[in-house]
């Protein structure tokens, strides 16, 4: 068991009333699995995320429950610990790129990031792994890449270097925080075959965070749907695409546009 | 368990007191604030002259009291003029853009370019002294900086989609500047407005401890401040007290204003 | 459907920037468009298809060629909610805008119209007093719209109403937009990037790329048997068409 979630709650103290995000979240995932978490805004998803990443450590916020990482619970970890596995054991990526990556550096230097602050690497051996990265990422000439900076690039690019720099150490689990949301669909497309083939590749697990339920079938194995802070149903993703229990998951799957026309409903149809 | 905003409740405080201090001071004061009298010469404070007396024998405290309103007063004519100027220069240059916005920029650059109380000096040479004369000047010299402080607002919201629909629903240009998108502004051009104010009173102060600023017997504290230099230590409580009240003054509103911008941090 | 045409715009040609900088965003674009018609406009951010909107309702002045609008008033609904109310007003106030410019100034039958309006898309008259800040994304989308509505405008375009929101509150929302087009007879541009959206709502689609019209036609027709490599492209792309 790589990743092990037992009963993690999130509770904010900063409001009137304290505030509970996420209530008794549990998860166990293996080594090279792909998971997909679902919701809509507000589900309490990507906060989970950030809790699993040791992202929520401040004032205010309480994350109970465990948390084990490899068998060491990252909640409990102090700052020094958690940085050990920080981008090194696993690795975020979010919806916006451009505000993830740094302006005013270029790109190879961000790829590299990790690098300098993890290993003893010669400048050389990291614009090597750094090259590997980009490689991984799917970006296409990473010699000329490397020394351009990111409002040079397009978004779908920006997201693979996005992508190569979580990679670079070679983590385990890639969280992926709607990672594609902001795209156009045709780079959507290929971001995601992009991620299945690292996956296919390095065996690196990937918990895939979106609210398009089309996109999370595309990639996923196992699906979690979450609603108000809570998992309403969780399974292999054909059997909560195709035979839905829970009434949430349901009403989320007909939301979805198909290829159906809407009727206009005249006053006093209603 | 949010967090207090101790800036803004500190600044409004202390300010209130000044307000008040001011506001005595244009009604009433212990003594008349220009007679002299030659037994209390240098007198130190005590129960009758709460912050002593003068070279002359002039009660400190009731000049300070008068100096204060004419500070006051100085800094809020120089800012009605400055900012209200800059505000429609700096409005329809930042919502229109363009040649005449370029112009007006250029010329605001020049003119920041110097020391404003060094081109206060110079104006005043020209126009001769007095306080409706620094006044004027200063209150020129303030239009530039809001100008650019109300120009860099509009630019940010000249192109939200909500000027795009107030625009194809038909609502006037001005309409659109004064309604629609000023109110927006406020919180920026009101913590300005603080920044202006503190400006306004040491612009004051500096033109008036250099001799140009308001004429003697007037009192203003800046002028005060230029007398008690040369008795620094005969008679240290002349420089003490108005300098202190100058302190205040700035420290409370400059507080408002970090209060205010602290406001704003907090909603984005 | 009938015949009259409410939008027309022939072999129109749009730039961006000045001098040297200057770029072409539109090429030769024509389109017309039918009362009580719905024309989704497909294509990638950097297309040109909200440019192309702000040319058809006159947001963007830079153009050649032929444009005509037979409606007195046209008005958008753009992505970003929260960019198209003004934050500083109440949404009472937003909605009554339209009618105050017009001259109408009885407040009380300023406030009955704005709540009339206001129930037209599916809100209360509490939201009257709400700034747009405390309203939830589709809640604030459902002022946008009604505010497009209050004076009377019969031609309105979406600029990705639904691409901000949430699944279940983007299917709120589209048929709303559905209900409203046949009780109010309306007609709508509808840009967005997702096709499934459009195939929804729309009519008859315009694929877009690179600042020209690459295919159109009826809605059927072209996700049926698409013409252009890049409209396949866009259609193989689409997951939720799967």
């Amino acid at each position: 068991m790589m990743l092990n979630i037992e009963h993690l709650s999130i509770i904010f103290h900063d409001r009137e009333e304290p505030f509970t995000a996420v209530e008794d979240f549990n998860l166990q995932m293996d080594h090279g699995e792909i998971v997909g978490i679902v919701g809509e805004s507000g589900s309490g998803k990507s906060m989970t995320a950030h809790a699993i990443m040791g992202l929520l450590r401040r004032y205010a916020v309480e994350v109970t429950g465990k948390a084990k990482f490899d068998g060491a619970d990252i909640l409990k970890m102090d700052e020094k610990e958690l940085r050990r596995y920080q981008g090194v054991e696993m690795s975020i990526i979010f919806q916006e790129p451009m505000t993830s990556l740094d302006p005013t550096m270029r790109i190879g230097k961000q790829v590299e990031e990790a690098l300098l602050l993890h290993t003893k690497l010669t400048k050389e051996k990291r614009r090597e792994r750094a090259l590997e990265a980009m490689e991984l990422a799917e970006l296409d000439e990473p010699e000329k890449l490397y020394d351009l900076y990111p409002h040079e690039l397009s978004g779908g690019m920006r997201q693979r270097v996005m992508i190569a720099s979580a990679l670079v150490l070679s983590p385990h689990l890639l969280i992926a925080d709607e990672p594609t949301t902001a795209l156009d669909v045709t780079i959507q497309a290929q971001i995601l075959k992009t991620l299945k083939e690292i996956n296919k590749k390095e065996g690196t697990a990937i918990m895939f965070i979106s609210h398009d339920l089309g996109v999370v079938k595309a990639l996923c194995e196992r699906v979690i749907v979450m609603q108000h802070g809570h998992i309403v149903e969780e399974g292999p993703v054909d059997q909560v695409f195709y035979h839905p229990q829970h009434e949430y998951t349901k009403h989320l799957i007909e939301s979805r546009p198909t290829r159906r026309k809407l009727k206009g409903r005249k006053l006093d149809d209603e | 368990m949010k967090k207090r905003n101790w800036y803004l409740r500190l600044g409004v405080v202390i300010t209130f007191a000044v307000a008040a201090f001011t506001l005595v001071g244009m009604f009433y004061t212990p003594y008349d604030a220009t007679q002299m009298s030659s037994a209390d010469k240098y007198a130190p404070p005590s129960l009758s002259h709460l912050f002593g007396c003068d070279q002359m024998g002039r009660d400190i405290f009731s000049r300070t009291l008068e100096g204060i309103g004419t500070t006051v007063t100085i800094a809020l004519a120089t800012l009605a003029i400055g900012f209200l100027a800059g505000l429609v220069i700096g409005a329809l240059c930042g919502y229109y853009g363009g040649l005449i916005d370029e112009i007006v920029m250029r010329i605001c650059d020049a003119v920041t370019a110097f020391p404003s109380t060094l081109l206060a000096i110079v104006v005043i040479a020209v126009i001769g002294s007095g306080k409706y004369n620094v006044i004027a000047a200063l209150g020129i010299l303030f239009i530039p900086s809001f100008a650019r402080l109300v120009r860099s607002e509009f630019i940010k919201y000249r192109d939200r989609d909500f000027v795009n629909m107030a625009k194809l629903t038909g609502v006037p240009p001005l309409r659109i500047i004064f309604v629609h998108i000023l109110p927006n502004t406020w919180p920026v051009l009101l913590s300005g407005l603080t920044i202006g104010f503190n400006n306004a009173v040491l612009a004051e102060a500096s033109m008036s401890y250099l001799g140009i600023g308001v004429t003697p017997p007037d009192a203003s504290l800046g002028r005060m401040l230029s007398e008690a230099q040369g008795y620094l230590f005969t008679a240290p409580w002349y420089t003490v007290f108005p300098g202190l009240v100058v302190i205040l003054l700035i420290l409370g509103v400059g507080m408002i204003g970090e209060g205010i911008r602290e406001r704003i941090g907090e909603k984005v | 459907m009938t015949n009259e045409i409410i939008l027309h715009l022939g072999n129109v040609n749009s730039y961006y920037g000045r001098g040297k900088a200057r770029k072409q965003v539109l090429k030769n674009i024509s389109l017309t468009l039918h009362k009580g018609e719905v024309l989704g406009v497909v294509g990638e951010s950097g297309s040109g298809k909200s440019t192309l909107a702000k040319c058809a309702i006159g947001l963007v002045t830079d153009i050649e060629g032929e444009r005509k609008l037979n409606v007195e008033n046209s008005q958008m609904v753009f992505q970003d909610s929260y960019g198209s109310l003004n934050p500083a007003k109440t949404v009472g106030w937003i909605l009554e805008e339209p009618l105050r410019v017009r001259g109408l100034r009885d407040k009380k039958e300023l406030r009955r119209r704005a709540v009339e309006m206001l129930q037209t898309v599916g809100l209360e008259e509490e939201h009257y007093d709400r700034k747009p800040s405390q309203l939830s994304g589709g809640q604030r989308q459902r002022v946008s719209i009604a505010a497009s509505l209050i004076q009377g405008s019969k031609l309105i375009i979406l600029d990705e109403p639904v691409s901000a929101l949430d699944v279940t509150l983007q299917a709120q929302i589209l048929q709303l937009l559905v209900d409203l087009k046949e009780r109010l007879d309306l007609s709508y541009i509808f840009i967005s990037h997702d096709l499934a959206v459009v195939y929804q709502i729309c009519d008859r689609v315009m694929v877009m790329y690179h600042g020209e019209v690459v295919e159109q036609g009826d809605v059927d027709a072209v996700y049926d048997n698409p013409q252009h490599e890049y409209t396949k492209k866009l259609l193989e792309a689409s997951l939720s068409l799967g």
